[in-house]
């Protein structure tokens, strides 16, 4: 280490009398820890991004695997699917889906976080506990809930009947006007552990002395939570809020393994219209362009989530 | 200066490194075959796989070669197997389901049947039209399944009634049938091709024509299962249950009559003390036959370039398709063998799924009319029931709507 920082400025002599010498050997070096991720970036994330940009202008079908043709036919893809009324309820569906579940899982884990971050006994036990469904492979949680949602069947309708909240039982997954919102709700359950355990971390984060300022204030719960909670876990807030919205509105497996988008395609998202197309129809062309479409949308948030990130974290605010 | 010569390589020979590795790893992928094997691509289940194993067994052995399986799950065979062609790696026989087969055949892809040397005289015609594709045969079924009516006949006898007929009965039958927490009725209307498959024996018996959905001729099938929901001879739920979900609720005593398929033999016959019969499907008037889809996969030869292997591979395919095999496999899956004189022993051999055999006669294949739009027609049907029974569409503006949305694709 100490030979290696003693050469260093030694470069400046050497450049003034030659051309190439240890100055670019420097770049060079520098260019080669970058290499390998620039490497991968490229081949995993460019590569396929390119492909499937390129592919939503090209006719490709099951044909194409066997020949490697894919006329290019202009946009007759994109056309094909904005003509498509499917394709616009979807996206709808995904705004819903989306919003309402970032909505209700940020509430509950919230809550629950701050819940939790008052110590008492067995609330590392139970925390645990609600870290459960986080750990369930998604397509299992989603099996387990129709079951659960059953209309006739189901341990929910059992109970809200049997308690009477409900006259007859809610169709939850059998009616066009309740399954989204069914869907929501099992999406909710799965998302609530993820924002608990992040918001938790972060209001770990905050010093205690401050609560301990503003209860000398005669700040009251509410007080407290506004003007010193809320505030001091914003850039967490943003990282929960915007990386929860990019794993929701890609939604897929949670879906097809709970409705398979029905009833009535009532519960479409851009993720399972892409599935749709791209691999019960083989139209790749088509189906490219609505991915196309989830990744400007997630790209949008991307550039937010940056920039949040930027002004949160790097002014150490 | 020593320092220097130490430092870590430029990028030009991480570069050299990585292209390497990226070298090494694809010519891995495409080793050569082994000449000794012949590579079988299906879907077949951990136990299914271990039974196919055994009949390939039986017709290699005879052949002098061995036969390895691939098997993935039964929606996942197509998809697979586009990437193996566009790695040229495409296994030597392909077992599709008959309604993949088209879209594979109008690549070019796969070897007509009678070109690789696949004999396919004395098969029934209704299995014909399964593997074929505009007036070429690719693929041949060693057997094939359809739907019926399955009915519990304590249940009927207690109320007194026979099994249904007519639509007129099976409405009657049903109403009659549903008590307490048991409906009369349980079908499959899931927005895939479980829903697709149990709509389309109602759909093609009332006349109903799949590549002009909006005819009128198919909206009595969508009226006849409205009905039967809002009459609650059979559950609302049937929008999201599948042919398992259907064949549950029958078990557990929760449904009087299924429609469902022969696969379901072998779990019906774990409970004892069900007692289970089969009837053919009821058709819109007496008289008319029904006409249920036949399913199935069917086993094709890809074009893989070495004619040799194809010709052992279309051998392998002969010998699974004399009558003694296909009798041996149709019992070991339930299923209606395809060879007209296995189907007549293996009628007289299991009595109980002869609605099965009947049906099997006057049954037509999904893709027979459409051909490699069947996907886009499927979706289109099964958009159509699920919106006529969730109440959003009347059965003729439904069909229009799902007309519509074939025909945008074309």
């Amino acid at each position: 280490m100490t030979t290696a920082t003693t050469t260093v400025p030694a470069p400046p002599a050497t450049t003034a009398g030659g051309r190439a010498g240890p100055g670019r050997r420097q770049a060079l070096l520098r260019w080669g820890f970058v290499a390998p991720a620039v490497l991968y970036m490229l081949a995993f994330f460019g590569y396929p991004l390119v492909r499937n940009l390129t592919m939503s202008f090209q006719s490709y079908t099951p044909r194409t695997y066997f020949t490697g043709e894919a006329p290019f036919n202009g946009f007759e893809n994109w056309r094909g699917v904005f003509d498509n009324p499917l394709f616009t309820n979807s996206l709808w569906h995904t705004l819903v889906f989306t919003a309402g579940s970032l909505l209700g899982q940020f509430t509950i884990g919230l809550a629950l976080a701050v819940f939790f971050s008052r110590r008492f006994p067995l609330s590392g036990v139970v925390r645990a506990v609600l870290l459960l469904p986080w750990l369930v492979p998604m397509v299992v949680s989603a099996v387990v809930w129709r079951k659960l949602l059953d209309q006739d069947t189901g341990v929910l309708n059992s109970a809200l009947t049997g308690l009477h909240l409900v006259s007859s039982p809610v169709p939850w997954l059998s009616s066009t006007g309740v399954a989204l919102a069914a869907t929501v709700l099992v999406n909710i359950w799965i998302g609530i552990p993820f924002n608990m355990v992040i918001l938790y971390g972060g209001l770990q984060e905050i010093p205690r002395e401050l609560y301990e300022a503003g209860a000398l204030d005669g700040a009251g719960a509410w007080r407290t939570f506004r003007s010193i909670t809320l505030p001091l876990l914003r850039p967490v807030v943003t990282v929960v809020l915007i990386l929860g919205f990019m794993s929701t509105v890609k939604i897929l497996d949670l879906i097809l393994a709970l409705t398979g988008g029905g009833p009535a395609d009532s519960t479409q998202t851009l993720g399972t219209v892409t599935y749709q197309l791209s691999f019960q129809q083989m139209n790749f062309g088509q189906g490219a362009v609505v991915g196309n479409v989830l990744i400007l949308v997630s790209a949008v948030f991307a550039v937010l989530y940056l920039r949040a990130n930027r002004s949160d974290f790097g002014q150490g605010k | 200066m020593q320092t220097a010569r130490r430092r870590p390589p430029a990028p030009a020979a991480l570069l050299t490194a990585a292209a390497l590795v990226a070298v090494t790893g694809l010519t891995g992928c495409a080793a050569e075959p082994d000449p000794g094997v012949i590579t079988v691509l299906n879907s077949a289940t951990d136990i299914e796989h271990a039974q196919e194993q055994e009949f390939y067994d039986r017709c290699a052995r005879r052949i002098g070669v061995k036969v390895r399986q691939i098997s993935v799950p039964a929606d996942q065979v197509a998809a697979k197997a586009l990437r193996m062609a566009s790695s040229h790696s495409l296994t030597d026989i392909l077992d599709l389901d008959g309604s993949e087969l088209p879209q594979f055949a109008a690549t070019g892809g796969l070897v007509p049947l009678e070109e690789a040397g696949v004999a396919v005289t004395g098969m029934s015609a209704a299995a014909g039209t399964l593997g074929s594709y505009r007036g070429t045969q690719y693929g041949i079924a060693r057997s094939v399944n359809s739907l019926a009516l399955f009915y519990n006949a304590d249940v009927l006898r207690e109320a007194g009634v026979e099994p249904p007929t007519t639509w007129a009965e099976l409405k009657a039958t049903a109403k009659k049938l549903t008590r307490g927490s048991r409906y009369g009725m349980a079908f499959s209307a899931t927005p895939n091709a479980d829903g697709v498959y149990q709509f389309l024996p109602f759909f093609w018996s009332a006349g109903g024509d799949e590549s002009r959905l909006d005819d009128g001729k198919g909206a009595p099938a969508l009226r006849l299962w409205k009905d039967l929901v809002d009459q609650k001879s059979a559950s609302g739920a049937v929008v999201t249950w599948n042919q398992q979900d259907i064949a549950e609720q029958f078990i557990g005593g929760r449904a009087a009559m299924m429609v469902n398929g022969p696969w379901n033999v072998p779990v019906l016959n774990e409970h004892k003390d069900l007692n289970w019969a089969v009837a053919p499907i009821p058709v819109p008037e007496a008289g008319r036959p029904p006409v249920p889809p036949i399913g199935g996969t069917v086993m094709t030869v890809p074009r893989t370039g070495d004619e040799d292997r194809q010709r052992t591979a279309a051998k392998i395919i002969n010998c699974l398709n004399e009558r003694r095999n296909q009798v041996d496999w149709g019992e070991s899956r339930n299923n209606v063998p395809t060879r007209t004189s296995a189907a007549a022993e293996y009628t007289a051999k299991n009595p109980k799924l002869a609605a099965f055999a009947e049906e099997v006669e006057t049954a037509r294949s999904r893709t027979d009319r459409v051909g490699e739009r069947w996907p886009v027609v499927s979706d289109a049907l099964a958009s159509a029931f699920q919106s006529v029974l969730t109440g959003r569409a009347r059965p003729e503006a439904a069909l229009a709507q799902a007309q519509a949305q074939a025909a945008a694709d074309e």
